[in-house]
């Protein structure tokens, strides 16, 4: 069971209480872009076994978005931020960083490689 | 004129805890700027009630405030008095960015009182309901089997539990089977 405390009301919620949002920080392309970012925009997703971003709503409760950041492999959420947030925040990342050296996931990876 | 009633219409179940309809209570959506000097005044003159701290309700002799989110509340006032105070909430949240909304009659409201009250919601609700985790004051916001649900524990140990009307009568038999008096487990008791 995946639990994740939720950054806006602080309850540490189960995924019974939470909607998942899909994979974090995609980036929409406004006018001017190409059919290939659009087309990767739309379809391009990270499968990763690992480390991974995404986005949850606390939908049975305070209905607010936020960002998780956990490891699909062994279940571990290594932080909660904001929604508002265009990446992780250096805290999380360091946190990542304490406990799987090297990772990596789209532009943002372990800083001191 | 209307003759308003519950969607339950004052059912009670007497189990391991009463569940009963709590009967007609006015209800008021707010949401706005919860730091706002403003929006805490308004509050207090509706409700009686402080703005409370996250996860929490104030309770007064006349209403309660209740945390629904970081920019949402949910006031309690007498039924009769709702729409009255919804728009002299409007009117004293002039300027403000916030939002008023009457919603008294898209809700049904429950307590679960006795021996067994947190076990029975326990059981329907991610939640921790014991004793240490959950005391009179605190408010929360959940899942109960499959609808969301909002509940709050008074300060005489009874449950009170606000969901949408439209799962009222879900809720009543929710809660009614989760009290049977044959499904006691016997967490959080003795």
């Amino acid at each position: 069971m995946l639990i994740l405390e939720c950054p806006y009301c602080g309850v540490k919620a189960e995924e019974t209480e939470l909607a998942s949002g899909g994979e974090a920080h995609l980036k929409r392309f406004g006018p001017g872009s190409d059919d290939e970012q659009f087309h990767d925009y739309l379809f391009m997703r990270e499968n990763p076994k690992g480390v991974h971003f995404e986005r949850w709503r606390h939908a049975n409760g305070c209905g607010k978005w936020f960002h998780a950041a956990r490891c699909t492999m062994t279940m571990e959420v290594f932080g909660t931020y904001a929604a508002q947030a265009y990446e992780p925040p250096q805290e999380i990342k360091d946190k990542i960083t304490a406990k799987r050296p090297g990772w990596s996931w789209r532009e943002f990876s372990d800083a001191s490689e | 004129m209307s003759n308003p009633v519950t969607a339950t219409n004052g059912a009670q179940f007497a189990g391991m805890a009463t569940v009963a309809d709590a009967g007609l209570q006015g209800m008021i959506t707010l949401r706005g700027d919860l730091s706002s000097k403003v929006l805490a005044a308004a509050v207090k003159a509706a409700t009686g009630a402080k703005v409370p701290a996250q996860r929490k309700i104030e309770t007064s002799e006349s209403g309660a405030a209740a945390w629904m989110s970081p920019d949402e509340l949910l006031l309690l006032v007498p039924y009769e008095a709702a729409v009255a105070t919804t728009a002299e909430l409007a009117e004293a949240l002039k300027g403000e960015h916030a939002l008023t909304a009457n919603v008294s009659d898209a809700r049904s409201f429950f307590t679960i009182s006795g021996e067994g009250a947190r076990e029975t919601l326990a059981k329907i609700s991610p939640v921790d309901l014991s004793p240490e985790a959950f005391a009179p004051g605190d408010f929360r916001r959940s899942r109960t089997a499959q609808v969301a649900a909002a509940f709050w524990l008074e300060a005489d140990g009874s449950l009170r539990l606000v969901c949408f009307r439209s799962v009222g009568a879900y809720m009543f038999n929710l809660l009614s089977n989760a009290a049977h008096p044959q499904s006691a487990v016997g967490v959080y008791q003795g």
